[in-house]
């Protein structure tokens, strides 16, 4: 079962005085975290990183569209004790200490008294924390806010946690601890899904990294194919389950949804497996190429080209 | 469900508790309360009248002060600050933040009204040289005023749900002071024909009912209460302070925060 | 039944809680009654200083003032705990919050002036207010109209009344039939058809139907006096002519001082009693023949 299966969340707005302008912050995104992995969401500031987090946290409602998180639908609220959530340039209760701050959403996650008990030491201790005692959050410094902040996503325990650009504010031994901490929780079975505009922060973490850029997914790549200087691949996703066994061959290995088949394709094959796919009278949703080197990749994506439609 | 209500609940409590505002504002109080025996000595025999009126008066208009104060700061400023965004990922109800919200501050204005009211009671105790039996009735007044809180909160809860902390304390307090005269509209209302008289009507009666909770001549003057009177506006309070956070979660439901 | 959708629980808690409430207000108000408009009103009598108060707003001030005595007085069910002590302490404030606010002068002062259970029955007060009002307003003849009914009325000063219809036929606009009550009142002081005039002037000059109402009322009570006067003045004469009480309106019509039995402005029979005094078959307001039986 995949962490997050996002299909089609769509944000627009209305804006200008007689509402008349309609703005889409996110294009029809079709994204999937596999358990386990660390995905990296990657692109500029405005790309539409932040509105897809908050879509699948409920702070906004979707336009059009839904997504399952660990196979429930992501507007369960029950689902949201197994996922932690850091949001960017984080305020909290500046009126509690770190201590109270984790004890309240613990609280509010669903954490048994017993249990808080334990963990909120252990994670103070982790994020470096320890020291600030009974200290009120308005004397933090902005690192420590970080840090804070990294805490309260991870308090309860969840199985996937979503950071919006986790390293903003921190110092070069800060950002250390949080990558040592993201690793951490990849090794504890962990799922992270973070975004950032810092591409060595990516890519020494990341399994997988997509690009998105004016609310546009613009590719994704496998890391470490993309440190390896791998040929064109495009990756593929389709309705129509039974055209698979049409198209196997060409495919590899396919992730099979209900009726959705995500797969990666050569590049220069990829003409004769659309038309495969046509032929099969499957729906084609989605083809993303994946490239070189991750940061020629994310230059390529976000400049003024359109990514590659067929 | 109930652990994360009394969460909110207890945290918005501690919220009240540790900002300075009330602080300054309960100081206030209590200082007025303690001058209050100089009035006394411009007419005699009127002191325990003029204390009451003063003691009670600054009581509720402070208490409704403070909860349109704190009162905008719960939804509003939290959307303003984000603070909400680490707590709507939680599994917490957008519902039961607000209903947690507002016993959070419930709580609080009534600690202040027990406050407040163990002053002037020490007040009276000083002037009076002791206690009368009358006393006790004042506890009625004491009680309505804290109906009034109730509402207001509800009321500021509301308007927090939807527009900005500056408008929410404008729209809030021009309610109270309408309110305040809402019996003075449902007469008016009944004097009215046609149209007009649905439309004062309705608004008469949607609008805060302020002036039967105001007996604090009645008390000053040692004027019994009807107990049904007590019954009916315990019920209207009640379901009056329902029907705005009624009204505020199904605005915040909806709510695509920024 | 079918799983509603979240907005249609809340839309529905929403509906029952603003029923509740109202339902509740209206118990609140009839369990404060009337009592309640008045109580917080009149803590402050000074209406000097609630005009300070009121930071400009005393217009409004006095509206609800104006509007809180109606309520109270004017409910048409007059209970004897009313308090019409209150009375005139409250228009004072009213209008002095807002002198030119003429209704409170002159319906007010009307209540004020008339004899109880009708109205408060402080005729001095009723006088002193509308005195005040055409201070204040001294262009408004109409005023001297109210003065000079109260006196002739109420307070039966019939130079008084003179005097005030005589002013007010002087103020510019006035309208001529001021001029000749005065000059009537001068002569004819006390006598039903003057009071029939005013009264029909009454009738003519508004178009409230409360109080066309009453003043029917009045001019049906001035011809029913008149009517019982002349009747007792045949009874006496029957007894004169024959030494015996009469038995019912048939002993004086076959003594041929009656045509038929008698009947008043309702068209209701008039009732000759067994001590040989003539009233109304059912209690009539305003009528003072009769009045030392009615109580």
């Amino acid at each position: 079962m995949p962490a997050v299966e996002i299909s089609g969340l769509t944000k627009s707005y209305t804006a200008g005085f007689f509402r008349q302008k309609r703005i889409t912050a996110l294009q029809p995104l079709h994204l999937t975290i596999e358990e386990g992995e660390i995905f990296g969401f990657l692109g500029p500031n405005g790309a539409g990183k932040t509105t897809t987090l908050k879509l699948l946290m409920g702070i906004v409602f979707p336009t059009a569209g839904s997504a399952k998180i660990l196979g429930r639908d992501f507007r369960d609220p029950d689902v949201r004790k197994e996922i932690g959530f850091l949001p960017e340039q984080p305020y909290f209760y500046d009126y509690l200490s770190a201590p109270e701050l984790l004890d309240y959403y613990a609280q509010l996650s669903g954490v048994p008294r017993e249990e808080r008990r334990k963990r909120i030491p252990l994670l103070l201790e982790q994020t470096g924390l320890a020291d600030a005692g009974r200290k009120q959050l308005r004397k933090f410094s902005k690192g420590m806010l970080q840090r804070v902040g990294i805490a309260q996503a991870m308090i309860h325990n969840p199985r996937i946690v979503f950071l919006d650009e986790p390293m903003s504010g921190l110092d070069p031994v800060g950002r250390r601890e949080i990558r040592e901490l993201i690793l951490t929780l990849k090794r504890d079975g962990k799922t992270v899904f973070f975004s950032t505009h810092i591409l060595s922060d990516a890519e020494a973490l990341c399994d997988r990294v997509a690009v998105i850029h004016k609310g546009v997914l613009r590719g994704i790549g496998v890391v470490e194919d993309l440190k390896s200087q791998t040929a064109d691949k495009s990756e593929i996703i389709w309705q129509g389950a039974h055209a698979l066994a049409a198209v196997s061959a060409m495919v590899g290995k396919a992730h099979v949804t209900g009726e959705v088949v995500r797969g990666v394709v050569n590049s220069p094959e990829l003409d004769q497996l659309l038309e495969k796919l046509r032929r099969e009278k499957a729906r084609l949703i989605s083809v993303t190429p994946l490239h070189g080197a991750l940061e020629d990749y994310f230059v390529a994506h976000t400049s003024e080209r359109e990514a590659v439609q067929r | 469900m109930m652990s994360r209500l009394s969460a909110v609940t207890f945290n918005t409590f501690r919220e009240a508790v540790r900002d300075r505002v009330l602080y300054n504002l309960i100081l206030f109080v209590l200082l007025l309360l303690a001058i209050t025996p100089l009035f006394g000595q411009i007419s005699i025999g009127l002191e325990r009248i003029i204390l009451i009126n003063v003691g009670l008066s600054a009581m509720s208009l402070f208490g409704i002060v403070i909860a349109i104060l704190v009162g905008i700061g719960l939804v509003s400023r939290e959307i303003e600050k984000k603070t909400l965004y680490t707590i709507l990922s939680r599994p917490v109800r957008r519902w039961e933040f607000i209903t947690g919200k507002y016993c959070g501050l419930v709580m609080t204005l009534t600690v202040n009204a027990v406050m407040m009211a163990t002053g002037f009671y020490l007040a009276l105790l000083i002037t009076g040289h002791g206690w009368q039996a009358a006393d006790a009735r004042l506890l009625v007044a004491i009680y309505f005023i804290i109906l009034q809180f109730f509402i207001m909160t509800a009321i500021t809860l509301l308007f927090s749900a939807f527009t900005t902390p500056v408008f929410s304390a404008i729209f809030a307090f021009s309610l109270f002071v309408i309110g305040s005269f809402s019996e003075d509209l449902r007469n008016f209302a009944a004097l009215t024909q046609g149209l007009t008289k649905w439309l004062v009507t309705a608004t008469a009666y949607l609008v805060p009912n302020f002036s039967s909770l105001n007996v604090i001549s009645q008390a000053a003057h040692d004027v019994p209460v009807d107990g049904r009177l007590i019954a009916f506006n315990t019920l209207y309070a009640v379901f009056y302070s329902m029907a705005a956070i009624a009204a505020s979660i199904v605005i915040f439901e909806r709510r695509n925060l920024k | 039944m079918k799983r509603l959708r979240p907005i249609v629980w809340q839309f529905l808690l929403l509906a029952i809680c603003l029923a509740g409430a109202t339902l509740a207000l209206r118990s609140v108000d009839r369990v404060r009654g009337r009592q309640a408009t008045l109580q917080d009103v009149l803590y402050i009598r000074s209406g000097k200083t609630l005009k300070r108060a009121s930071l400009g707003y005393s217009g409004l001030l006095a509206d609800i003032y104006w509007t809180r005595a109606v309520q109270y007085f004017g409910s048409g069910h007059v209970r004897h705990e009313t308090r019409f002590d209150l009375l005139y302490p409250l228009l004072d404030i009213t209008t002095d919050l807002d002198p030119h606010l003429i209704v409170a002068y002159e319906f007010g002062s009307i209540f004020l002036s008339q004899a109880k259970p009708a109205g408060a029955g402080q005729p001095e007060q009723a006088a002193a207010l509308v005195e005040k009002g055409i201070r204040e307003n001294p262009k408004y003849w109409r005023l001297y109209f109210t003065l000079g009914y109260i006196h002739y009325f109420d307070r039966k000063d019939y130079k008084a009344a003179a005097m005030a219809f005589q002013k007010g036929s002087e103020v510019p606009g006035a309208q001529p039939w001021m001029r000749s009550m005065a000059a009537s009142m001068a002569v004819h002081a006390g006598e039903p058809e003057l009071a029939a005039a005013i009264w029909r002037h009454i009738y003519e000059s508004t178009e409230d139907e409360g109080i066309r109402q009453n003043a029917v009322q009045h001019l049906q009570a001035l011809q029913i006096d008149q009517e019982i006067a002349e009747l007792q003045r045949r009874v006496d004469l029957y007894r004169q002519k024959t030494g015996q009480a009469p038995y019912g309106w048939q002993s004086l019509i076959q003594a041929g001082l009656l045509r038929g039995v008698p009947r008043d402005p309702t068209n209701k029979p008039y009732i000759l009693d067994t001590q040989g005094k003539v009233r109304t078959k059912d209690p009539v307001p305003f009528v003072t023949q009769a009045r030392d039986r009615k109580e």
